[in-house]
């Protein structure tokens, strides 16, 4: 089985996010890059499947040159090679253009079934696995806590307000995967110094027959305008005065002021 | 040697940093009020190949260097010093076994050392022999074809949890240091004890316990190197631990000043932080350079090391001054906390536990100034 997980780096959980005044992205100074969690149980289900079933698991990312790091540290959990989209034309990209980057990309590989995380963690947009499964003309089952693989179909279970659904699809398709798929494990110490022999390929738009304009910044079909913290939390007020008095101000303040209730 | 971790250490400092976030963090402050030892730690930190680490890989391990083994240690040490003294412990009899032992005693001990199947020990003190280590008295008679251990061996690391232990022992008590032999001995030898657990200040997650030979007979073949050679062996081995304290105390002071540093900034006292104090600001300032010269000195040893170069009187002074770091560093952690660092509400105390046993243990710090000052006298 021909397994391709979509990989993405961001900044670590932990992170302080700072913007400058006038940028348009977070500022990455002194910021540590992990990989996407959710891709992490997207990198550790096909690494069981390979481990029950056979196969080989490539990860592809699209990212700048750091977003390697993110490939090798998958590599070191035991994927067996990776494909860095990697030119400047592949970044400032939104869901769109990310995912026809991927999409062209992944044409041009085997595959039985491509794995993702349900979202990333940066800009939250839950959006490239099901756009990549548009684009490429398959199946996708999203938000998945179990997946099940019988000859040529996938069974997966998915997350839905309040209960799950189980889904059958034939495959080839995109699974996005849920916190609760699995437990990621640990790079091994084997597995890190085995990853530098792992092939990591390096790709311009020509290499996947991309127009520089439809990836990328110049092939994004939204503009990020600004981009702001939030404002910083006012200080909270104390009400003084007996119980009874007070709470009667809260309600108050609460109503004229606040216009919360 | 480069000031900058390859990539291959980075990514495994990485990796170990995320496992001791997660699987040791949590555990660890219990751990150590409630002197619990945590076996299954030691399994998943196997399961990840990092019992093995200076081991050959032709037995199971990864095969690396000492350069490399210095940054899994200091990760752990950041979270808990317990965990990362029983790497060391579970590392030296490995190294030992591979650069004296026989073939046979390669194959039947390294590959369960490495995977962590069985957890190993060093015992060199006892009661009377402590710093002075070569007046150890516990005795090894050759009889037949074996030896007869009699004696008592305190403060030992793993003592009782440990299944392999590298003993040393004198075959020829006339002879001083050069009468001590080392030996292999299995927990469940007939003969073989254990004694008093030690309720300790600190590193109480790690159990220290005395061991007891009494009349316990082990086979010729457990015999490491040459009759004699043990002494040597024990040293050989003190060396290599020095490096591996020095990494580890760093550990220990790089989280203090991580947290002292957390707190400053948060702590108000007339009306804004304690960081915008002078006072405040040059002990983090003096802490933090102290902890990189540490660092640094702690990988020349290892890299001095590494290179096949002689690094006895670095190590020493890699443990020492890393040592010494991490003693004044978490005081003034707890001082940083002021009461608050005195209470066990905050990680500091635990540090500051933890790193005066670093000046104690591969041979006290007034011991490493003695190996330093008699390398510049001789
Ligand atoms: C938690 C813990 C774990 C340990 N684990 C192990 C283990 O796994 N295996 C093992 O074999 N041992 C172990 N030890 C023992 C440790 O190595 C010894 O405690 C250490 O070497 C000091 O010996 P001592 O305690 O007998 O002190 P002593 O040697 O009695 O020293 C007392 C004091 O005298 C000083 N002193 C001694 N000689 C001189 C001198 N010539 N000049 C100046 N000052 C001197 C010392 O520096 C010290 O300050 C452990 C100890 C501890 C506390």
């Amino acid at each position: 089985m021909k397994i391709i997980v979509l990989v993405k780096q961001v900044p670590d959980t932990e992170t302080k996010v700072q913007v400058k005044p006038g940028e348009k992205a977070i500022s990455t100074d002194g910021v540590t890059f992990v990989i996407n969690p959710y891709d992490e149980y997207a990198i550790e289900e096909a690494l069981r499947i390979k481990e029950a079933k056979g196969g080989d698991v490539t990860l592809i990312s699209a990212g700048w040159d750091k977003a390697a790091e993110a490939l090798r540290t998958g590599l070191a959990m035991g994927a067996d090679k990776a494909v860095h989209l990697n030119d400047p034309a592949f970044l400032g990209g939104d869901a769109h253009s990310t995912a026809v980057a991927l999409a062209k990309a992944i044409k041009k590989m085997e595959y039985d079934l491509i794995l993702c995380g349900k979202q990333a963690i940066d800009y939250d947009n839950h959006q490239v696995g099901v756009r990549v499964a548009e684009l490429l003309g398959i199946p996708h089952v999203a938000v998945v806590t179990k997946l099940e693989l019988q000859d040529g179909k996938a069974v997966a279970h998915r997350e839905v307000e309040g209960g799950s659904e189980i889904v059958e699809t034939p495959l080839p398709a995109v699974i996005t995967a849920q916190k609760g798929l699995n437990e990621p494990r640990y790079a091994s110490l084997k597995g890190i110094m085995q990853a530098k022999k792992k092939p990591l390929e390096a790709k311009k738009p020509a290499d996947v027959d991309a127009a520089p304009n439809e990836v990328g910044q110049a092939g994004a079909k939204t503009t990020v305008l600004t981009m702001t913290m939030p404002p910083e939390r006012a200080a909270g007020r104390v009400v003084e005065g007996e119980p009874e008095d007070a709470a009667k101000q809260v309600v108050k303040l609460l109503r004229e002021e606040a216009k919360v209730i | 040697m480069s000031f900058q971790l390859t990539e291959e250490q980075e990514s495994l400092r990485r990796t170990v940093q995320k496992f001791a976030e997660k699987e040791i963090a949590p555990i660890a402050a219990e751990a150590e009020e409630k002197a619990e030892f945590h076996r299954e730690i030691f399994e998943k930190l196997a399961d990840i190949g990092l019992l093995g680490i200076a081991c050959p890989e032709e037995y199971g391990g990864a095969g690396l260097d000492y350069s490399t083994y210095i940054v899994v240690v200091e990760e752990i040490a950041k979270h808990c010093l317990a965990t990362a003294v029983g790497l060391g412990v579970q590392n030296l009899p490995q190294i030992m076994i591979d650069r004296f032992g026989t073939k046979e005693q390669k194959e039947k001990y390294l590959s369960p050392l490495s995977s962590g199947k069985k957890l190993g020990a060093f015992a060199l003190t006892e009661p009377g022999a402590g710093s002075d280590a070569s007046s150890l008295k516990t005795s090894a008679v050759r009889d037949g074809d074996g030896y007869v251990l009699n004696g008592t061996k305190v403060f030992i690391t793993h003592g009782g949890v440990a299944d392999i232990y590298l003993v040393m022992a004198k075959t020829q008590p006339e002879k001083g240091a050069h009468g001590i032999s080392s030996f292999i001995v299995e927990d469940g030898t007939p003969g073989f004890s254990f004694g008093k657990v030690e309720k300790k200040m600190g590193l109480r997650a790690s159990p220290t316990r005395e061991i007891i030979f009494e009349d316990c007979r082990i086979p010729r073949e457990s015999l490491v190197g040459k009759e004699g050679d043990g002494f040597k062996i024990a040293m050989i081995a003190l060396d290599s631990g020095r490096i591996t304290i020095g990494a580890a105390a760093v550990g220990v002071a790089q989280a203090a000043l991580n947290e002292a540093v957390k707190y400053a900034k948060q702590r108000e006292q007339f009306g804004q932080p304690i960081a915008s104090f002078q006072g405040i600001q040059f002990m983090l300032a003096d802490m933090a350079t102290s902890i990189r010269a540490a660092r640094n000195l702690v990988r020349e040893a290892a890299y001095l090391k590494d290179s096949g170069q002689a690094f006895s009187h670095v190590a020493a002074m890699a443990k020492l001054y890393a040592t010494d770091t991490a003693m004044k560093v978490t005081t003034d952690a707890v001082q940083i906390f002021g009461g608050y660092g005195y209470m066990q509400d905050y990680p500091v105390e635990r540090l500051m536990r933890a790193a005066k046993v670093t000046q104690i243990v591969e041979g006290t710090n007034q011991i490493q100034r003695m190996v330093i000052a008699r390398n510049l006298l001789k």
